[in-house]
């Protein structure tokens, strides 16, 4: 059905000009040429413009024109200016037998909308039911203020818990700072790069192009390189937290890059002229003026981008490795995260609960950590990610005002 | 929402009025200032570190291929007896070469994302829609964010989900359709119980990669152009008429690559594939058999932990080569996208 | 105004760092035997071991018990796996590495590099029986008190795909007044490489004869049935689906039913006594000719009664002198655990927390031999 749009649509159509004066032409011949034309304007749902078809045409356009809609769309990067479809509106010479087959489709396409929304609702609300009610019974204070040293199988600690979250709460933040610390200056400035100062050079389109291909680095591959590049540099076996940064990094960058050059282009090229215009420098400009400018919307996305990598399990499994004590330092030793956590006690299993057991000694208690923990990291993403939105939230009312 | 919008066309119609506004800047304002060689200075230093953090970048990409290459060497030279024990001991005896070895892994990791994909598509398309033109302007908004909500859910947890919620409750269903639909091939049964098949992994990667498609697709969908939506529907166009000749055939680049990036993502899913299906080593398009296939990155994970150094260099080997299927994919879609912009 | 959201964000991310950093500890508290600076205060600092995953919860209850007599240290194991485990420990980057499977030649040959010109050698620690477990709650026959009982050669015609139902006449004639459903038999095998697959599939190889068709190794040879990734997989599977058979740790298959295996004229359900049985007859595997090294063979076709043969003995790897250890710590840490390990007590605490079965007399006192010769002054 896309494939036949595509055929009308006009190779050499640059200005958007020509489509709006076909579309006139051959709007103005179908519902005069039949009787059926009344009908197909009642037809018309309640949200459309006016009764009268024709004017509406030329009337419209007004304030912006075809053109600068479709390049204001954008259509993702690079469609700007791209050719905008032909209607072919002879199709729609209506028959009464053809108006009810095209209404019964309208039904049928609007009820398949609706229910691909309502399906894809169940997964969301399953994953997020089941893991508040599973998670909720070990949630506590006592989860998260202790790490799982000393804790034997399934008997309960001396403060009566069953271990906790602490350590890889702390080994979670640490390997994310140290993600951000790495990737923040260096996409921001990839993306000061690509908007301010590179012409659209061989240089900017290959960075631009390696950034899209390096979204889809898988994680795995991510922590493998990390594994890989921390054995040659540093020794064979190196495995600690900040290596689980430099994997997570890697992830991270080009979602910063892509946001932070959205970002810098929405800022209006006024402010620069003006600062140029009273002598800045480029430099005092992209800092003080541009990327204070974009401040907030950089922030957003940057969170946005880490929400994304902190549930991030494969690399960490590879790079940071798994320990039961809370270790602080981010640049030796192995280090847990939560998703590793997780991964970690529904792989162990079950507890055994022998004759020396304590009383109050759960077999089962792995994976209510498991779940508890997940919830944990459910709320982290979800904070993370309602921060964000709060952030551009803020910087688009004020510029409202 | 509509701020964004409107910064955006701003800056459209700014890049219009004024192409050449890059031009006068730099030299006249460092002169201007008094010529400050500090200034002139720092404007240099700026302008490197911008131009090195790109370069980074690309030394980055670089380097993971350098790295990646150097560590999985050991299974491409040296000794071969050796080698091919090695991969016997990492395929059970199933494969003693390592394109034998990475064969079916490469069919398991495409055909498994492909299938989330097309299970992912029309859904995906579906909501975007429902965001852009069905739902109430501030309905639409809160769905939005349902929708990243989804993609924010860590893939460990869907592993968790997966294996303990959905595998039992699915097992009913792939049965019935293997003995409804088990004459054909692609669906013959028995089908696995519990469901730990392809099916059922592909259905929780569809869950995983929808939101991508469907925000990237949604954004497009918002920026079809309003004029000839309104020119449709005035002309007597039912709703699903304009969709289908004013907003899908603008979209059709993005959606596109939209697709391809869902893909790419579906590609290197790790731990819902390791904790959700049952792997196999075979070509066998047997989707509710269990022990069909395997994906490059769930194998990765799941050999790691009891590899030797032969082992973890053929297992890095097998990740370079999801890394170039990746790579692949994702230049494809940015060439799809680029040259239907053009 | 911008630059306050963004300081505000950064300060909030500061404040998390500040006030998680003075509390950057959450350790349990332990009884200590003799309170407040009780215990043995010579040894201190930090040790990390890794390896097997199997051995985890049998280290839980290791470190915590060795942390009574020796306050100050602080040990940690990652369950990264056997290899990965001996690849840490080859590497230097741990003191000791669990294995369930012993050093290879080349790993030995490897070791002088990290042991001081001595090699490496592998102690058994750790010895669990391996369930032949099923799930026929249907049927009534899951429980700890229902075993099918079954010769070597019936499990093996099971798990290469040559009996496939459960009302199969051999099944039958083994079991008589038990009525078994007309149900397929699902195969549930590891799908990662391991040492319960190696212990299972060489227990096939040597008992059930040419029954068994497949090669012994660490993978699983055929693609029958399901497979799982590590023991929780294997069980959670049987568990989700009527019909299943597969092998783990028997300490995690207690909601299913499990096989009692034929071992000279009785049949014998698998229990940590049963496999401890076993272990006293153990020999030392004559392959392992290096100094120190005590591989055990363990006997797949014994006959002894109430002998469970179907076992996976777990190793500990470690050196007598380590490279880089002026003060001997690494080698002190190492003799006292290992002596702690292996003694009565650490065996009790594994039996009681892993489900385990505790090392012989026998046994234990070959592997103190080798643990006397570590080098502390």
């Amino acid at each position: 059905m896309m494939g036949r749009a595509d055929e009308t649509w006009p190779g050499s159509n640059k200005d958007g000009e020509t489509p709006m004066k076909d579309m006139r032409s051959r709007a103005s011949l179908s519902p005069v040429s039949s009787a059926g034309g009344s009908a197909s304007s009642t037809s018309v749902s309640p949200d459309s413009v006016s009764p009268g078809p024709v004017p509406a045409g030329p009337e419209t356009p007004g304030s912006e024109s075809p053109a600068t809609a479709a390049d204001g769309g954008g259509a993702g990067k690079g469609a700007d200016g791209g050719p905008l479809p032909v209607i072919d509106f002879g199709k729609f010479k209506p028959t009464r037998s053809s108006l009810r087959a095209r209404k019964r489709k309208n039904l049928i396409m609007t009820a398949l909308i609706v229910l691909s929304f309502l399906v894809a609702l169940i997964p969301l609300v399953s994953v997020l039911w089941v893991s508040l009610v599973n998670g909720v019974e070990r949630l506590n204070l006592d989860f998260l203020t202790h790490n799982m040293s000393g804790v034997v199988g399934g008997n309960p600690t001396a403060t009566g818990g069953y271990g906790g979250i602490l350590h890889a709460i702390i080994g979670t933040l640490e390997v994310t700072l140290g993600a951000m610390v790495i990737s923040i200056p260096i996409g921001v400035m990839c993306a000061v790069y690509l908007v301010e100062y590179s012409h659209g050079g061989r240089l900017a389109r290959a960075i631009s192009l390696l950034v899209d291909v390096m979204s889809g680095i898988p994680s795995i591959v991510a922590g493998l390189f990390a594994f890989s590049m921390f054995a040659t540099l540093v020794g064979p076996g190196t495995v600690n937290g900040f290596s689980g940064s430099v994997a997570l990094s890697l992830l991270m960058i080009p979602t910063v890059v892509k946001t932070s050059e959205d970002m810098l282009a929405v800022v209006p090229n006024d402010l620069r002229e003006a600062a140029y215009a009273l002598g800045v420098t480029q430099q005092r400009t992209i800092t003080r003026i541009v990327l204070r400018t974009a401040l907030p919307g950089i922030v957003s996305g940057t969170i946005l981008a880490i929400a994304r990598v902190i549930g991030e399990t494969a690399p960490l499994l590879i790079a940071s490795g798994f320990i039961a004590t809370t270790n602080p330092n981010l640049f030796s030793g192995r280090m847990t995260t939560l998703p590793v956590y997780v991964y970690n006690e529904y792989s162990e299993g079950l507890a055994v609960c022998g004759p020396g057991a304590a009383s109050g000694c759960l077999t089962d208690i792995r994976m209510q950590r498991a779940w508890a923990a997940a919830l944990v990291l459910i709320l982290i993403v979800l904070l993370l990610n309602l921060l964000g939105r709060l952030i551009s939230r803020i910087f688009s009312v004020q510029e409202a005002k | 929402m509509a701020d964004v919008d409107q910064a955006m066309k701003e800056a459209a119609m700014a890049k219009e009025a004024g192409a050449g506004r890059r031009t006068p800047d730099r030299d006249p304002a460092g002169q201007a200032q008094g010529g400050t060689h500090s200034g002139a200075r720092a404007d240099r230093i700026f302008r490197f570190c911008a131009r090195g953090a790109g370069i980074l970048i690309l030394l980055a990409l670089a380097a993971v291929t350098l790295f990646l290459i150097l560590k999985a060497f050991p299974a491409f030279i040296g000794d071969g007896g050796q080698r091919s024990k090695a991969i016997e001991s990492l395929s059970g005896g199933r494969a003693s070469g390592f394109w034998q070895y990475v064969g079916p892994l490469v069919f398991g990791t495409v055909l498994i994302a492909g299938l989330a994909l097309l299970m992912a598509f029309p859904v995906a398309v579906g909501i975007a829609l429902f965001i852009s033109h069905y739902a109430p302007a501030r309905l639409s908004t809160a769905l939005s964010y349902v929708v990243d909500l989804l993609a924010a859910i860590p893939s460990v947890v869907y592993g968790l989900w997966g294996a303990l919620v959905l595998v039992p409750h699915i097992t009913g269903f792939w049965g019935w359709v293997a003995r409804h639909l088990g004459w054909i091939p692609l669906f013959a049964g028995p089908a696995a119980a519990p469901a730990r098949s392809v099916a059922t992994v592909a259905l929780v990667l569809a869950v995983m990669i929808l939101p991508i498609i469907t925000s990237v697709t949604r954004d497009i969908f918002l920026q079809a152009p309003r004029l000839q939506q309104e020119a449709a529907l005035a002309l007597g166009a039912t709703k699903w008429e304009m969709i289908r000749l004013a907003v899908l055939p603008f979209g059709r680049s993005g959606i596109i690559s939209a697709s391809m990036l869902g893909l790419g993502r579906a590609l290197g899913e790790t731990m819902a594939v390791l904790m959700i299906l049952s792997p196999g080593f075979s070509y066998a398009l047997r989707l509710l058999r269990p022990s069909t296939s395997q994906t490059i990155a769930a194998n990765i994970a799941s050999q790691f932990p009891e590899a030797d150094s032969t082992g973890v260099a053929l297992l890095v080997a097998t990740g370079l080569v999801l890394f170039i299927i990746t790579f692949l994919v994702n230049y494809m879609a940015r060439r799809i996208t680029t040259k239907a912009g053009a | 105004m911008h630059s306050h959201v963004f300081g505000r964000s950064l300060a909030l991310f500061l404040s998390m760092g500040l006030v998680v950093g003075p509390a950057a500890c959450g350790d349990n508290t332990l009884p200590s035997k003799g309170g407040v600076g009780g215990g043995d205060q010579s040894l201190s600092g930090e040790f990390a071991g890794s390896g097997a995953s199997s051995q985890q919860s049998a280290n839980e209850a290791w470190i915590a018990g060795f942390r009574q007599d020796h306050p100050q240290t602080r040990i940690s194991y990652d369950p990264s796996g056997s290899g990965a485990g001996v690849n840490a420990f080859l590497n230097g980057s741990t003191i000791w590495a669990g294995s369930d499977a012993p050093l290879s030649k080349s790993q030995v040959k490897q070791s002088e590099a990290i042991c001081q010109g001595g090699t490496a050698f592998d102690l058994p620690v750790y010895a669990t029986p391996i369930a032949v477990a099923y799930n026929l709650g249907d049927a009534g026959l899951n429980g700890p008190d229902h075993h099918l009982k079954m010769e070597p050669s019936t499990i093996a015609r099971i798990f290469s795909g040559r009996i496939t139902n459960w009302n199969d006449p051999e099944l039958a004639r083994l079991n008589p007044g038990v009525t078994l459903p007309d149900l397929h038999i699902t195969v549930v095998h590891r799908s990662d490489k391991s040492g319960t697959t190696k212990s299972f599939v060489s227990y096939l190889h040597d008992a059930a004869g040419s029954a068994w068709p497949y090669p012994v190794g660490e993978n699983w040879p055929n693609d029958l049935g399901q497979s799982a990734k590590g023991t929780a997989g294997v069980v959670m599977t049987m568990t989700q689906a009527q019909g299943t058979i597969g092998y783990a740790d028997a300490a995690q298959t207690t909601s299913l039913g499990s096989v009692a295996v034929r071992v000279g004229t009785k049949w014998t359900p698998p229990s940590a006594k049963a496999a401890a049985r076993v272990l006293e007859s153990a020999r030392r595997d004559p392959e392992a000719r290096e100094p120190r090294r005590v591989v055990l063979d363990i006997d797949h076709t014994t006959g002894q009664p109430g002998a469970y043969p179907v076992m996976l003995v777990s190793y500990d790897v470690a050196c007598s002198v380590y490279r880089h250890d002026q003060d001997r710590s690494r080698a002190r840490f190492a003799k006292a655990w290992l002596t702690y390990v292996v003694s009565a007590e650490g065996q009790r605490q594994a039996a009681a927390n892993a489900g385990s079965a505790e090392l012989s007399e026998a046994v234990r006192a070959m592997v103190m031999a080798s643990v006397e010769t570590i080098e502390v002054d």
